[in-house]
């Protein structure tokens, strides 16, 4: 059985293969302003890497904010949904999935089977999704993929407002002024993300064990203030950008083990 | 009104600093001479007071220094007044950097000081003041004294306050003093957009655009968006009439109209402080100046 899981995301389009319970190819595209054609683009780019074509595949499913845009896609997955499922199928001692996209941020509470049973958003402040590491970014100069490893050589964070990205962005360049250290503002814009996220968890009860996944889990200055802020492990995959496609692929497996029944 | 000279390019965020005197008014050395200094996170104000009356004024971006930009707002304020420092009985500090106004006699929230000001300005029939200022959004009740008896503001959030409005007029091109007029040049007001978030607002606007929105159109939808989030503010406190917009956004002229609508009330009139009116902008500047006045009265009684 090979199945295909979509995840339109704000920032960016995920596509992975799935055959017998085994992950065969992905791919990922920036969404731009046409993300429907984008998805269509992921999926061929996932089919050829896996050398098969549309006709090979058995159900697709699409997830994330702009899963209603799919055009090629048999049914759709809730993203905390999509969580779940993925969550338990990486660590299946997964209770807590905590998820880190560019433009959202959301905690699910799952069973053993991978079953949503509650969850928790941050939507439309970008405070608390990746936007605002990128915004940060932008104001101290530095590459978003250096922000993580400047943060570890911080022993303290800044203060800085770290509630809205707007006044954030201006209490960095005050900092800039006064000449204060990049690494110790870098902490702080991780600390107060990760301020930001640990409430969000804390309002679910936090259930070990915790997974974190979405774009921002390849950041490890997130995740290093995330673990401190939890003050318990976490769980990462490989590939946690690739999660929600992968929650997508799994439901189309399901569906098409049911149907089958 | 003395104007600051602009620079050459355009920043389409930059209000304009100015000062006043009223000049028909003179001062002697019995006076009680006050002033009021509010440091606010955008704006720094000082208003001087003379016997409880306003005398003078002085409104300049806050830098990125407190204490400093203290210093400018009253320096402006007393430029060509011949006051000196020494001259005044008791200071105030106010707003977001009220503890670091070095000069300051004493330190009061900026809600007591625009619940003060909004009853000087407007009189005492004035019992909810809606106060908008650089970074937070203050829904404030006061009674015919203009004393504070509950508040709410908006968490951290720029959505509404004047510096998402500054990022708004960077972003579309639009000088800031007239964002208000511009937004209200639709012919039909777009529904709100469902995302107030400014810094996604950077993304999304752009998007609109490129769906054919015209910069009116995308600026009414968020100007719409804003005026609600406020609506629903000065709701939760409670509203009773009669409500006026203190802060830079009292000069927003969209802002203003759209909260009328929403709430279904008119505000009292913003005075025409571009003549010879009291700048709302100011009203925490002088609810400070009054309240140092009263505060100075009260020590010498002892």
């Amino acid at each position: 059985m090979i199945t295909a899981g979509l995840d339109l995301g704000t920032q960016s389009v995920k596509a992975v293969i799935l055959k017998d319970g085994e992950v065969i190819s992905r791919s990922q595209a920036f969404s731009g302003f046409d993300p429907a054609r984008a998805a269509e683009q992921t999926l061929d780019e996932a089919l050829k890497k896996a050398k098969m074509t549309l006709n090979d595949l058995d159900h697709i499913t699409a997830t994330g904010s702009g899963m209603a845009l799919a055009t090629n896609s048999n049914s759709t997955i809730s993203m905390m949904g999509a969580d779940a499922r993925a969550g338990v199928y990486l660590f299946p001692k997964a209770r807590t999935i905590i998820d880190v996209g560019a433009e959202e941020a959301r905690a699910v509470k799952c069973d053993e089977k991978g079953i949503m049973i509650e969850f928790v958003l941050n939507e439309r402040c970008a405070a608390g999704a990746g936007t605002f590491i990128e915004a940060m970014a932008r104001a101290l100069e530095v590459k978003l993929e250096e922000m993580g490893p400047l943060s570890l050589k911080a022993e303290r964070a800044s203060p800085i407002n770290a509630s809205c990205v707007i006044f954030g962005e201006s209490d960095v360049v005050t900092l800039i002024h006064r000449q204060e250290s990049k690494p110790e503002i870098a902490r702080a814009v991780f600390d107060a993300m990760a301020d930001r996220i640990s409430s969000m968890v804390h309002r679910l009860g936090v259930n070990p064990e915790v997974v974190l996944i979405g774009g921002v889990a390849k950041d490890v200055g997130f995740v290093a203030s995330l673990k401190r802020k939890l003050g318990i492990d976490i769980s990462i995959p490989e590939y946690p950008e690739f999660a929600g496609a992968l929650g997508a692929a799994l439901t189309a497996a399901g569906k098409v083990q049911r149907s089958k029944k | 009104m003395s104007e600051r000279p602009q620079k050459e390019d355009i920043e389409y965020w930059r209000w304009q600093e100015y000062h006043r005197i009223f000049s028909d008014k003179k001062w002697k050395n019995k006076d009680l001479i006050t002033a009021g200094v509010d440091v606010g996170s955008v704006g720094s104000k000082a208003a001087i007071m003379i016997d409880g009356e306003v005398y003078s004024w002085g409104i300049m971006r806050t830098g990125s220094n407190s204490p400093e930009s203290a210093k400018k707002a009253l320096d402006w304020a007393m430029e060509g007044t011949g006051l000196r420092l020494d001259d005044f009985k008791y200071i105030v500090g106010t707003g977001y950097g009220r503890v670091n106004v070095p000069m300051a006699n004493k330190a009061i929230t900026e809600i007591a000081c625009h619940a003060k000001g909004a009853n000087y300005i407007w009189g005492p029939s004035v019992r909810t003041v809606l106060d908008v200022g650089g970074q937070d959004i203050k829904a404030i009740r006061c009674d015919e004294t203009g004393r504070v008896t509950s508040f709410l503001m908006n968490d951290k959030c720029a959505a509404g306050t004047g510096r998402g409005m500054e990022v708004f007029a960077d972003l579309l091109k639009i000088p800031i003093e007239d964002i208000g007029s511009v937004s209200l040049s639709v012919d039909e007001e777009p529904p709100p957009v469902s995302c107030t978030c400014v810094a996604f607002a950077k993304t999304e606007a752009v998007g609109l655009l490129r769906k054919g929105w015209s910069k009116e159109k995308v600026l009414a939808a968020y100007t719409r968006a804003m005026a609600v989030r406020m609506g629903n503010l000065v709701n939760r406190v409670g509203l009773e009439r009669e409500l006026v917009i203190t802060g830079g956004q009292s000069k927003n002229i969209g802002i203003v109209s759209r909260i009328e609508t929403i709430l279904g009330v008119k505000c009292l009139p913003t005075p025409n402080w571009r003549d010879k009116g009291l700048d709302p902008m100011v009203a925490g500047a002088i609810g400070a100046g009054l309240l140092a006045k009263a505060l100075y009265e009260k020590e010498r009684k002892r």
